[in-house]
């Protein structure tokens, strides 16, 4: 896209391939990247940071996955036999509707959005549960990590925002596969319903996508400034309220629509009310690093690169808020810089950051600190050089998703600068591309806590085994590697041979049940199969609801059935309550 | 030992240093607990909220929709108040065999359990069929307009729950007589008795909106 907008008046690709590009880019980045890899994150780490052998449910955790990836790959596939979606990644109708969106694009993109939303829901199911149920003795919920807590925050966010953008996308394709009615604004639908679907869904989700990587930099902050988190339970209730305002947000995305000039009051206030708990937090980072002794490597670099990008995008934020800016700016480049600098500040400057952090752990290995830090330096120029422009682009008048621009608007180059400062970002990424194949071969061996840190990851061996920890730990405080060891120390009387989990109380983690887990099946990978044939055929003929759903019956139901050793195994450790 | 105290490392060490490291040991822990102590209870708690928000934005599609127009219902009389009601009862009357089951499961008494669950499908199988009647009399096709649309929406919604919470009780209640069997089969009972409790109790409202809205 960059290449293509280079130069005024280019013919590098088409309005027709320009159109299916940037849809395919928002719609990846935030349905098959943002929000998945979040949860992916959540789900190798949480168990390690709250001394569990396992997620809750790894079999339906199996299901989610496989549920994603075939998600993934239909919209792929459609898109590399030319019948990509070309609507933008949010599909408004009457664009995406019936009348003016004839091929299949839009019902493959409808269709993505119930296989990575299905896996999303159900993955929060399994999170939710692991947190709640799996947490190591003595882990009360006043001593869990802030990363931990920024995981259950956001998995309760998901339970209530996906439902409302599965209900529209499944309108959506019922309007334009079985002749519904509900965005026809003749039969008494209203295009506007979309939008509020969508964005009831859509701001919650720009959370969705923030705050984990805000637990992640209060993991990286502590251990890089050498002492506990300032302000532990201000950070917490933080977490909370920025949870509970993003729902009440969403409609400052629809400030140039006819709603009513009081609605957009209330929504101007309640953005700009956000900016507490951010404030809050951002606070308390700085007390921490302030009062601390600083280790500045790599995953503290990130963390600082974070600080500035995102205190951009939130002044160009608090700029939107207002309804007479944002009408003047609605659907230029500005939107595209803000967006930009809120995304990748937020969530990618801290992923980077939490990569160089956990790769040690993940493969036993440290990754190279000089590379490390000319990727930094080059990603934060080339972030910078690609994106600033873009504000003062959009304050010319240059409007998004345009395919091309003539020559002499005064926007030549500006739009040149950002192509070269894309270049440096795919520079950055290919060095740490580098990075990640050298160290995972010959980086320096981590052992088991490389930075000194205090959390229960670091107590296990790097890479952990399977199993996580060999002994459970028993925990004392809230940061338990920090802390003067105490007794009893780990936990004993889990059958060895077999999977039995330990489960605590909810609030105060005392030892609960000894549950035995189950065992791999091929089943959730077969139900996920049968789940993708029910969602591609649906986009074929409606019937396809109904005979596809025996095969997923059938699936399930073979998942749930006990087989005759799994019983005996369970019989023979069972001990009623 | 065998609960949750802080014994500091000097402390346990003093005196003999021979002494063994004091493990928490946790043998004697059940294998399977009720209510919120067991796992099936959070997803089943967290499949709640999602379908329960999942009906709560359909409804208030219903009343987006409807505050667009005066109209309403759009060119369409009401549904018919007959089936919609028997079916009603029924759902409700099915929560007292549903107790029961729930109250079997609880005391692990297995034949009753399995009683209680098959006196629950024959009510499935009332309401389902039911339900068909339902459908006939809504008085609007889904093609219609943007009012049949969404409560052709609203009805499948709810009839899909009922189907499937139908296949799970069937499913259980078939496992129950066959085997194999172990204990923590009760606990499966308890939580889909609290499903089904959620499936009939989510039906008050939805009735509400079809069948009382359209006539207010």
């Amino acid at each position: 896209m960059r290449l293509q907008l280079a130069q005024p008046g280019n013919r590098l690709v088409g309005p027709e391939l320009y159109n299916q590009l940037f849809t395919i880019h928002g719609t990846t980045m935030m349905f098959l990247f943002a929000v998945p890899i979040m949860q992916a994150v959540a789900t190798w780490l949480v168990p390690l940071m709250i001394g569990a052998r396992s997620v809750a449910f790894p079999r339906m955790n199996a299901y989610a996955y496989w549920v994603f990836v075939f998600g993934g790959l239909t919209l792929y596939v459609a898109f590399l036999l030319g019948a990509g979606p070309d609507a933008g990644w949010f599909s408004y109708v009457p664009l995406a509707g019936p009348d003016y969106s004839t091929g299949k694009g839009v019902d493959i993109w409808a269709q993505m959005i119930t296989f990575t939303e299905l896996s999303a829901l159900l993955e929060a199911v399994v999170l939710i549960t692991t947190i709640f149920k799996l947490r190591s003795p003595g882990m009360s919920l006043n001593r869990m990590p802030l990363f931990v807590w920024a995981t259950l925050v956001t998995q309760f966010m998901v339970l209530f925002a996906m439902p409302a953008v599965m209900l529209g996308s499944t309108a959506l394709i019922l309007d334009r596969l079985v002749g519904t009615h509900f965005y026809n604004a003749a039969r008494g639908g209203d295009v506007l319903l979309w939008q509020h679907l969508f964005w009831f869904f859509g701001h919650p989700e720009v959370y969705l996508i923030f705050i984990p990587p805000l637990g992640i930099l209060s993991s990286i902050i502590p251990v890089f400034a050498r002492r506990p988190i300032f302000g532990y339970p201000a950070m917490v209730l933080a977490l909370i309220m920025t949870a509970f305002l993003a729902f009440g947000l969403w409609v400052h995305h629809m400030f140039a629509t006819s709603i009513p000039a009081l609605g957009k009051s209330f929504f101007t206030a309640a953005s700009l009310m956000i900016a507490i708990p951010s404030g809050v937090q951002i606070f308390c980072w700085l007390a921490t690093l302030w009062s601390g002794r600083l280790n500045l490597k790599t995953p503290l670099w990130f963390t600082l690169g974070f600080f500035f990008i995102l205190v951009l995008g939130g002044m160009t934020g608090v700029m939107l808020s207002s309804v007479s800016l944002d009408l003047q700016v609605h659907d230029t480049y500005f939107v595209v810089a803000h967006l930009h600098y809120v995304l990748l500040g937020g969530a990618v400057f801290p992923l980077f950051g939490a990569f160089y952090y956990w790769f040690p752990k993940a493969t036993g290995r440290l990754m190279s600190e000089m590379l490390g830090r000319i990727q930094f330096w080059l990603f934060f120029i080339g972030f910078n050089v690609t994106f600033f422009p873009m504000h003062l682009l959009g304050l010319l008048g240059m409007p998004r998703r345009v395919w091309t621009y003539p020559h002499g608007m005064g926007w030549d180059s500006m739009n040149m600068t950002a192509t070269i400062g894309a270049w440096t970002l795919g520079l950055s990424v290919l060095i740490f591309v580098v990075n990640v194949i050298r160290s995972y071969r010959h980086g320096e061996l981590a052992g088991s806590d490389p930075w000194g840190a205090g959390t229960l990851e670091w107590s296990t061996t790097s890479p952990p085994p399977p199993h996580n920890f060999d002994a459970l730990p028993v925990v004392h405080g809230r940061d338990p590697l920090w802390e003067p060891g105490a007794q009893p120390a780990y936990v004993s009387g889990l059958a060895a041979e077999s999977r039995e989990v330990l489960s605590t109380t909810a609030l105060d983690a005392l030892p609960d049940l000894r549950l035995l887990f189950p065992s791999p099946s091929i089943w959730p990978f077969i139900s996920a199969v049968a789940t993708t044939v029910l969602f591609i055929g649906s986009i074929f003929s409606p019937w396809a609801v109904v005979w596809g759903s025996v095969p997923v019956a059938v699936a399930l139901i073979g998942w749930f059935w006990p087989t005759r050793a799994q019983n005996r195994r369970a019989v023979q450790l069972e001990q009623r309550p | 030992m065998t609960e949750l105290r802080r014994v500091p490392q000097q402390a346990a060490s003093d005196g003999n240093d021979a002494s063994p490291a004091l493990m928490l040991d946790v043998r004697h822990l059940p294998s399977f607990g009720f209510g919120h102590r067991s796992l099936m209870w959070w997803s089943t708690v967290c499949l709640m909220l999602i379908e329960g928000t999942v009906f709560a934005i359909a409804a208030m599609t219903y009343f987006y929709l409807r505050s667009l127009t005066v109209h309403w219902p759009l060119n369409a009389a009401p549904p018919a108040l007959v089936w919609g009601s028997a079916n009603t009862a029924v759902l409700m009357l099915s929560m007292w065999p549903n107790q029961l089951a729930k109250r079997a499961a609880d005391r692990q008494d297995r034949v009753r359990s399995r009683l209680w669950l098959s006196v629950c499908l024959l009510f499935a199988v009332v309401f389902l069929v039911l339900r068909g009647f339902e459908f006939a009399a809504l008085n609007v096709t889904w093609y219609a307009n943007a009012y049949g649309s969404v409560v052709w929406l609203l009805l499948g919604l709810h009839t899909t729950h009922l189907i499937t919470d139908t296949v799970d009780t069937a499913v259980l209640a078939v496992l129950l007589f066959t085997g194999p069997f172990e204990g923590k089969r009760f606990v499966d009972v308890s939580e889909n008795a609290l499903y089904w409790y959620f499936v009939v109790l989510s039906w008050l409202p939805i009735y509400a909106v079809l069948y009382v809205a359209p006539r207010l």
